[in-house]
Order: C-alpha cells, then structure tokens, then sequence
C-alpha cells in the first residue's frame, strides 16, 4: 500500500466488525461479498460444465453425476440463492446510483427484501426444478 | 518508496506528484455497475437455463447449446459475469492483503483464472455449437 501518513503520528484505524452492533444494511453488505465469493465458485463451474459437455458424453455424466449428487445441489441450492440476493443487490445499487433510498428506514427495507426475496425465490425455483424432473 | 539523496532536493509537490489516484477509478466503477445492471436479465435467464439443462442428458443439452439465441446468451453469461466478478474479487483482494506481494500475486491470479475460464467456456460452448453432437 502507498504510505500516505507523509510522516504524521500514526492515526487511528476505521472501527472494524466487532466494534459495530449488527444491523440489516450491515449483513446485506457482507452477505453480498460473502456471495460475490461463492459466484466465483459457480461461473467457474458454469465453465467447468461447458468443458465437460465439449469433452463428451462420459465427462459430462461424470460432471453432471457430481452436480446431482447430495453435496452439488447443497452447493447449487447456494448458488441459487447468491444468483437472486445479488439480483436484488444490484437494483438496491442501482436506485442508490441515482441518489435515492438512502434512509435509515428505506435502506433497512430493501435490504430486508433482498434478503427474502433471495431466500423465497430460491424456495420457488427449486420447487419448479422439482415438479419438471430436474432434480 | 524510493528514498534517494536526490530527495532531499525535492519540493513537497514533486514528491505529492504521481502518488495520487491514477484516474482509472471512474472506468472500474462504470466497468462494474455497467456489467451488473447487464447481469439482472442474464441470470436470471440462467436460471432458466439451468432448470431446463437440468432435466436434459448429454444429447438434449448438446442441442440446446446448438439452438443460436442460447450459444450467443450462455458466452455473454459468462462472459459479463467473469468481468464484473474479476472486478469484484480484486476488490476484495485489495481491501484484506495490504502487503505488496501478496496483493500483487493474488490480483494477478485472479485475473489469469478469470480469463482463463472465459475461454475454455466460450471454446467448449462453440465447440458444442458449430459441431454438434456425434
């Protein structure tokens, strides 16, 4: 990092995790991080998918086998959730780039939204897996 | 930062110069509210495709890949998702390894496994495409 203390005592730190009581905007903030991680994870498998289905019908029921197995859809179902939270997150930051819903009581609303529509949304589109036999 | 004896010589200004933001702030911002209001419709077409692929074998996911408007829209999926999440996990980089080489190392890592994994998709998914299935 460039030193910027241009010589000056050294100055206090940003409080940091443990200092802050937990609220709404705060979890949406790190959930959203926590997710942007896990969809590393699972633009790499979309690739490791692709590959696998390039390489032929053994690799892509060896591939497809892993993602159905208890261990896959655990980590799908997760994949799923990320994917809506950050579809939700990115109108949330969206209106924020247009200077609006930056109230205590609108950002905690949207946050809280976010949060269930990702959970919800989630629920529905593994039910609709579900009743067209993807699962 | 380089402490030469010429430094001495040096006003306050020159040594200020070059230090700042380099300017390329406002692109990365762009780069990454640009990639992800693209993202909306893009995963949640994924979704979709997903929930479809999903109940497809080796041979019926082959033809769906082959259909144009899925091969164009799975390369932009994975494409514009790896751009913002470059973006995204550099930042991420960048705000927990303070140290130099570390920091450096891993930027660059993440930079390499992004554009590496675009292009083994994108080749698999035209491959899948332009030679169908055998």
């Amino acid at each position: 990092m460039t030193d910027t203390s241009g010589g000056l005592p050294e100055r206090p730190l940003s409080p940091h995790l443990q200092v802050w009581r937990w609220h709404i905007t705060m979890t949406c903030s790190i959930l959203h991080r926590a997710c942007i991680m896990a969809l590393y994870v699972g633009v790499l498998l979309l690739a490791g998918w692709a590959l696998a289905l390039a390489s032929g019908p053994e690799a892509y029921a060896t591939y497809t086998g892993l993602l159905g197995s208890f261990l896959g859809k655990l980590v799908l179902f997760g994949l799923t959730v990320a994917v809506l939270f950050n579809i939700a997150y990115a109108v949330r930051q969206t209106v924020w780039d247009a200077g609006k819903g930056f109230t205590p009581k609108v950002a905690d609303m949207s946050g809280a939204c976010a949060i269930a529509f990702a959970v919800v949304g989630a629920i529905v589109v593994w039910v609709i897996a579900a009743q067209t036999g993807a699962l | 930062m380089a402490h030469s004896t010429s430094g001495r010589f040096r006003t306050p200004m020159s040594r200020a110069r070059g230090l700042g933001a380099s300017h390329h702030g406002v692109g990365h911002f762009i780069t990454d509210r640009v990639s992800s209001v693209a993202l909306i419709p893009l995963t949640l077409w994924g979704l979709f495709a997903g929930l479809r692929l999903a109940s497809l074998g080796f041979d019926g996911a082959s033809e769906w890949v082959a259909i144009p408007h899925n091969t164009v829209l799975l390369c932009l999926l994975l494409v514009v998702a790896l751009i913002h999440l470059k973006g995204a996990v550099q930042v991420v980089i960048e705000d927990y390894f303070p140290n130099f080489m570390t920091k450096t190392v891993l930027v660059l890592a993440n930079l390499f496994v992004c554009v590496l994994g675009g292009a083994l998709g994108v080749v698999s998914i035209l491959k899948v495409a332009f030679t169908g299935v055998f």
